[in-house]
């Protein structure tokens, strides 16, 4: 298509491919490199010495904990709500929808925040926790809290859509042909949902394990007790202590930049068995 | 419960069938499992989301309107909201501008690297924030690779407003190229091949026939974007300088007041954040049924 009113002349589409790419460049590349870069910029040893520090392993053991407790519920949760939503017609179910969604609106500092007034010293079940002698403010239920519920939609939001778009009828097929409810979804139900599954789980599982904002006003900072690795970041960084710092941030880094390729190699390769907008 | 009902007399389609009709919620189906996945999914979105935001809003209730009110009006949480408010909107706005580029070139050229190019559109969802907090900071700080091309100039990026800006279009560039791309992607040619033939340049016809279309997704992302920069957190913190008055963002501002104890004064800042995003959420709901309705899709 060479037609000059069709298609954009090449001066002014050299221009604009580098306007994106410096753009993305600038914003994108260079961060993620800034990350590695002051990471290793006094060595090696240096760099691998930093794992080697007690509370950074307890960050790393804390991170990985609260991603195995909040990701699995929320991934009981999705296959539940989508289930529910997707199979069956019931009034209210779009307000059931965008209250799914809710969580994704709110600032990650009013996230936590919620959880602080419920159950804070002063919050409104503080005084009974208090009696139990167990706490959840500056302590690790908080953070799971929290975590849970700044990843709440990910899964779900997967599994909606692209089950609605799947219909009943396979289903219909397997309950008419004597399976059980169980067997159903185990059998054809999940094999057809299984990529976007994987791909709601990658997301919520990064956003897990990165969460900063919800999990700070909850946790308290405490060294090696209540520290995830995200918090973990910023007390080294605060100390000065920088190499440290970009050394446990370039391990998430490097969580980010996995689930980045394994996202769009799912998007490029199960695209067809994904949600519709992750088509590409 | 599949075992229980393989063995029982009525098959589970039929028994769920029978109480669909009795109750008429759900609408009657062939399918078993709605009332357990239902039930759970209500409880847990209760128990994790909706009391404990009723709380928060219960909480501010207290205050009463006027308490709001005046919480909202004292000199650093209005400089707090201001500055949260005008810096998301102008990094909304150049993520209007780039972002639009970054998908029209993902869409309609072919160049080298541009696979990973897309793919790393998305690099802000998945960076923990406060690891994007530290990289901008060093990046722009006076002696970090960005920032020490402007030092000469007297011009200080991180630790101003400035560096707000940086970190806002940093998370908000994924929400506009997300949604402008697969609209642009379905946008028939055809219409822009009718221009052409009436005569229209292709400056006209981008403007007048391409950018129209594309305007309610465009707005759409661009809303989206802002609604998460005035929340975002992580990565501003970082790179902020976080003065009271000059860069301190309304979030922080909350986690000020937690750490003084402030329960009334936190859960009011949090309420007007809340507001503003609930009307955010609106404006982006509207925008898409009217999206809907006039070009086919969101």
């Amino acid at each position: 298509m060479r037609n000059g009113a069709l298609s954009e002349s090449p001066a002014v589409r050299r221009t604009l491919i580098a306007l994106a790419v410096g753009f993305l460049a600038l914003f994108l590349v260079l961060p993620l490199a800034a990350v590695f870069a002051e990471a290793l910029r006094r060595g090696v040893d240096l760099f691998l010495a930093a794992f080697t520090e007690p509370d950074t392993q307890a960050a790393i053991g804390l991170t990985l904990l609260v991603a195995a407790i909040a990701v699995p519920l929320n991934l009981l949760f999705g296959i539940s709500a989508a289930w529910a939503v997707a199979k069956f017609e019931f009034p209210g179910k779009s307000l059931l929808v965008t209250l799914i969604d809710l969580p994704f609106s709110v600032s990650p500092v009013v996230s936590g925040l919620v959880f602080v007034l419920l159950f804070g010293a002063k919050g409104l079940l503080g005084p009974l926790i208090d009696d139990w002698d167990f706490k959840i403010i500056f302590a690790v239920p908080g953070i799971v809290l929290a975590t849970i519920f700044v990843t709440f939609p990910f899964i779900a939001r997967e599994l909606i859509p692209l089950m609605q778009e799947q219909g009943t009828a396979e289903e219909e097929a397997a309950l008419t042909l004597g399976a059980s409810g169980l067997r159903t979804f185990l059998t054809v139900t999940l094999p057809n949902v299984r990529w976007a599954l994987l791909y709601g789980v990658l997301l919520c599982n990064a956003r897990a394990m990165g969460e900063f904002g919800a999990v700070s006003v909850v946790s308290g900072h405490i060294r090696g007790l209540t520290n995830t690795m995200p918090l973990h970041v910023e007390i080294l960084y605060n100390e000065y202590n920088f190499v440290a710092a970009f050394a446990v941030a370039s391990l998430l880094a490097g969580l980010a930049l996995v689930t980045l390729v394994a996202k769009s190699f799912l998007e490029r390769r199960y695209g067809d068995q994904l949600a519709r907008a992750h088509r590409h | 419960m599949s075992d229980a009902a393989l063995r029982g007399g009525t098959p589970p389609g039929v028994r769920w069938r029978l109480r669909g009709l009795s109750r008429g919620f759900p609408k009657p189906s062939a399918l078993p499992g709605f009332g357990i996945t239902f039930g759970f999914a209500i409880t847990y979105l209760s128990l994790i989301v909706l009391i404990p935001l009723a709380v928060l809003v219960a909480r501010a209730a207290d205050l009463g309107l006027d308490g709001i009110w005046r919480v909202a009006t004292t000199p650093r949480v209005l400089a707090a909201l201001e500055v949260s408010f005008f810096i998301s909107a102008a990094a909304a706005l150049v993520n209007a501008v780039f972002g639009t580029i970054v998908a029209w070139v993902l869409v309609r050229y072919d160049f080298p690297g541009k696979r990973l190019l897309d793919a790393a559109v998305d690099l802000p969802f998945a960076l923990p924030t406060a690891v994007a907090g530290i990289a901008l900071a060093a990046l722009y700080a006076t002696n970090g690779w960005i920032g020490s091309l402007f030092a000469p100039f007297d011009i200080k990026i991180a630790f101003t407003p400035l560096g707000i800006l940086v970190a806002l279009i940093f998370i908000g560039l994924p929400f506009v190229v997300r949604t402008v791309q697969p609209v642009l992607q379905d946008l028939d040619r055809d219409v822009e091949e009718a221009s052409a033939t009436l005569g229209a340049t292709r400056a006209q016809t981008v403007l007048r026939v391409v950018l129209p279309a594309l305007a309610p997704a465009l707005l759409t992302g661009v809303a989206m974007a802002f609604a998460r920069a005035v929340g975002e957190y992580g990565s501003v913190i970082f790179i902020a300088g976080n003065m009271p008055f000059v860069s301190e963002i309304a979030p922080l501002l909350i986690v000020t007041r937690l750490e003084e104890f402030d329960y009334a004064g936190a859960a009011a800042i949090a309420t007007i954040m809340l507001a503003l995003a609930f009307v955010t959420l609106l404006a982006i709901n509207a925008l898409q049924s009217f999206s809907r309705r006039r070009f086919g899709h969101a």
